[in-house]
């Protein structure tokens, strides 16, 4: 009997299963929405502009997949999640990706059943102190107030950090970043930590941003990428190569101004042409039409444009390419062949 | 040829249960109950049918696992290599110290309040009705961030306190420290301490209890008792002789003098703060989140709990009070002896509702970073585990048993003051 129902109940669960995978593509074409959840406001990274039209390195993505899928990057509609919320909007199809600086780690991946498709920026967690305290090492942080994005990883490596140096501290839990840098520019905290992009992105906001300096000491790997939910791997493909079709644009050399000219035919480059769909059938392939990647690149531009554009040295933000260049200069972005 | 017209005859048929008055009720409510059923058996199936779908059984398990991440205010001993259910524990109990001294200075607060709005004096009953609706009609969690935001940009940071000429300097002959980032004000120490009781050894619920703490709050509570013990013989010695013997100083003997003897010999003294390093050392330290959610809390509260003492107070008739008055009474005394005791008996019961209220509005404490057991189990745990399901389930068990304490509680208190009808 107890077999029966638990068959029972598996196969039930295994056509459930079934109905839901795949779902996701067809739920965002029906809908000629893309729902997508974002930070609540990290300049440079995910921000409403003067216009109130959401700008910034992770926006970029969710507007090429709309683009890709919906032919309009336009047609999404951005959920602010904070580092607490994300997980729950995105388990419960509140939202169908996530593009919010979140760290791949193994158990997001295997216990939260996340895929994560992608790497679009290689950061690590730093510290934000004020340059009047006279510190120039986080090794000198021993007894220090640190205010800290509470349900994010960087609250477990700032425990470890602290730990393995033998050092104590005080931990402020703070919801949001603009919190954070209220309690951190009021001198409630003497550090603020978070992944070093953030802390560049957050300094940028202050009224002198050369008051505040950010630590030598990298203590943690995070890298950063869009993710979707186990279990519908479609989706979790058109989002993978939606996010290597602008890297490998940037490698090819196709930009957001160039690429309505090389669609145009097939030219030389036969990798470019599997990209842009003048050749073969690979949209095809990913439930797509032929032109996805095209929209894309020509919506948000290649990821070099995209980088550029939002936190690169030209910017506020001013981030250098770093470990985010390309491969052939020496950077970790790499996208697997287009074939 | 047969009559067929016995009245007696219990010939049921299925369409009684619906044309029949006698059972059309219950037909209605089988079925509803069916349909109530289905719907939560629905509920359930699908809930486990979509976690067994995402590979996410229903599991505990997380529990025993190491947290990982630091509590800055604990109020036992813990680790960041401790489990989940001691980071539960360590916000359990971080509720329940703001809930309580949340309803004390609430209760407080309020029935001063409440009184004060019906005095005859204008000004006095004025400020207080401004002070009730400009509390109640906020919404508390604005009040929480507000009373927030006035401490971190008003009060100075530890910082300011360096150097040859400080900007800021602590308080109370150098013993209270009010910064932008909590106060610290000095601890009782013991140079003779007698030591620890440790209970639950190694496992999650470990707590140890200072003797020290024990001995002066049996001797404190007893001295009580033997007070109450003297002022009983004095009421026996008037009742009989018409004259009552001066115990004053024998009841404040019996409370205190002991307990000073003890203080005494297990060396009790005072620890200071200091300013080391980063921060101050030492003491006693209130960080201003909890300030923040105690204060917001006890004067949203108040305002509330200032309403429930008029209401109660308006309710005994005015008679009582010219009966009290042509007795000779004066004002104070038939507040205190003849309106406040019946008043209870109407301020009690939504009394009750308040500190539930209370109680559960200070789950808003990560507002203000105050990690409550909202903050660890149902935050931070939630969080690093994904277990949604079941840290809002053990939430939702956790405030609901602190619910049903603060009520049975009250409710026996209700019981002792209620009218006695014989």
């Amino acid at each position: 009997m107890k077999k029966t129902v638990f068959l029972g109940a598996l196969t039930v669960a295994g056509l459930a299963a079934g109905a839901s995978a795949a779902a996701t593509l067809d739920d965002v074409k029906a809908r000629g929405k893309l729902n997508c959840g974002v930070a609540t406001g990290v300049p440079g990274f995910a921000a409403p502009d003067a216009n109130g039209r959401w700008e910034g390195f992770d926006v970029a993505v969710c507007r090429a997949v709309a683009a890709a899928v919906l032919g309009d990057s336009d047609a999404v509609e951005f959920v602010p999640t904070t580092g607490k919320t994300r997980f729950t909007a995105l388990a419960s199809g509140e939202v169908d990706m996530l593009a919010r600086n979140t760290t791949w780690t193994l158990s997001r991946d295997v216990d939260l059943k996340f895929t994560f498709v992608g790497v679009n920026y290689y950061d690590g967690q730093g510290f934000l102190v004020n340059k009047d305290l006279g510190v120039s090492s986080a090794k000198e942080l021993d007894g220090a107030t640190v205010c800290i994005q509470t349900g994010t990883t960087t609250e477990l490596n700032l425990a470890d950090f602290f730990r393995t140096n033998n050092m104590s501290y005080e931990p402020v839990p703070i919801e949001t970043q603009a919190e954070a840098l209220q309690q951190f520019n009021a001198g409630a905290c003497d550090s603020y930590t978070t992944d070093a992009s953030g802390l560049a992105a957050a300094r940028s906001t202050f009224e002198d941003p050369s008051s505040a300096i950010i630590m030598p000491e990298i203590i943690s790997k995070e890298p950063l990428g869009p993710l979707v939910r186990h279990g519908d791997n479609e989706w979790g493909d058109v989002v993978r190569w939606t996010l290597n079709a602008l890297v490998t644009a940037e490698e090819f050399g196709v930009t957001s101004t160039n690429v309505a000219e090389l669609s145009a035919a097939a030219g030389d480059n036969p990798e470019i042409n599997r990209l842009l769909g003048t050749e073969g059938s690979l949209g095809e392939m990913l439930g797509l039409d032929a032109d996805w990647a095209r929209r894309a690149i020509a919506s948000v531009g290649n990821y070099g444009e995209v980088f550029a554009t939002n936190i690169g040295e030209d910017t506020p933000i001013g981030l250098a390419r770093g470990l985010n260049a390309q491969w052939r200069d020496g950077g970790l972005i790499y996208s697997p062949p287009f074939r | 040829m047969t009559t067929t017209t016995d009245p007696h005859q219990a010939s049921f048929r299925l369409s009684m249960l619906l044309y029949d008055s006698r059972y059309r009720s219950m037909t209605i409510q089988i079925i509803a109950l069916i349909g109530f059923l289905t719907l939560l058996g629905w509920l359930f199936s699908n809930t486990a049918n979509n976690l067994a779908d995402l590979g996410k059984e229903p599991s505990f398990r997380f529990l025993s696992e190491p947290a990982g991440y630091d509590i800055n205010q604990r109020l036992l001993e813990y680790t960041n290599r401790d489990t989940h259910m001691r980071a539960a524990l360590m916000g359990l109990l971080n509720t329940l110290l703001v809930a309580a001294l949340g309803c004390v200075t609430a209760t407080i607060l309020g029935v001063i309040i409440g009184v004060l709005r019906l005095s005859p004096n204008w000004i006095v009953s004025r400020l207080s009705a401004v002070y009730v609706e400009a509390f109640r009609n906020v919404p508390v969690l604005l009040w929480i961030v507000f009373t927030m935001a006035i401490l971190i940009e008003t009060l100075p940071a530890p910082k300011a306190f360096r150097g040859e000429t400080p900007e800021a300097t602590m308080k109370l002959f150098d013993s209270v420290a009010f910064t932008n980032r909590g106060t610290y004000i000095p601890e009782p120490l013991f140079s003779n301490t007698l030591g620890n009781l440790h209970f639950f050894g190694e496992s999650s619920l470990r707590f140890d209890v200072s003797l020290d703490l024990i001995l002066l709050a049996v001797l404190f509570f007893g001295g009580i008792f033997a007070s109450i013990k003297i002022k009983r013989r004095a009421d026996r010695i008037q009742e009989q002789t018409g004259d009552r013997p001066t115990t004053w100083y024998w009841s404040l003997g019996v409370i205190f003098v002991p307990t000073l003897i003890v203080m005494v010999a297990l060396g009790f003294h005072l620890g200071y703060p200091e300013l080391k390093g980063f921060n101050f050392k030492g003491g006693i330290y209130m960080r201003n989140s909890l300030i923040a959610l105690w204060l917001a809390l006890s004067l949203y509260t108040a305002a509330f709990i200032a309403e429930i003492v008029r209401a109660g107070i308006l309710a005994i008739s005015k008679g009582q009070t010219e009966a009290a008055g042509a007795l000779g009474l004066r004002p104070n005394r038939t507040m205190n002896l003849v309106v406040l005791p019946q008043a209870l008996r109407v301020i009690i019961p939504p009394l009750i509702s308040n500190y539930l209220n209370l109680t559960k509005n200070s789950s808003l404490a990560i507002a203000v970073g105050y990690m409550d057991i909202t903050g660890t189990l149902g935050g931070i745990t939630m969080n690093q585990t994904g277990r949604e399901l079941e840290t809002v389930l053990l939430l939702m068990l956790v405030y609901l048993a602190i619910s049903l304490t603060i009520s049975a509680v009250m409710n026996w208190y209700n019981e002792s003051v209620k009218l006695k009808e014989r």
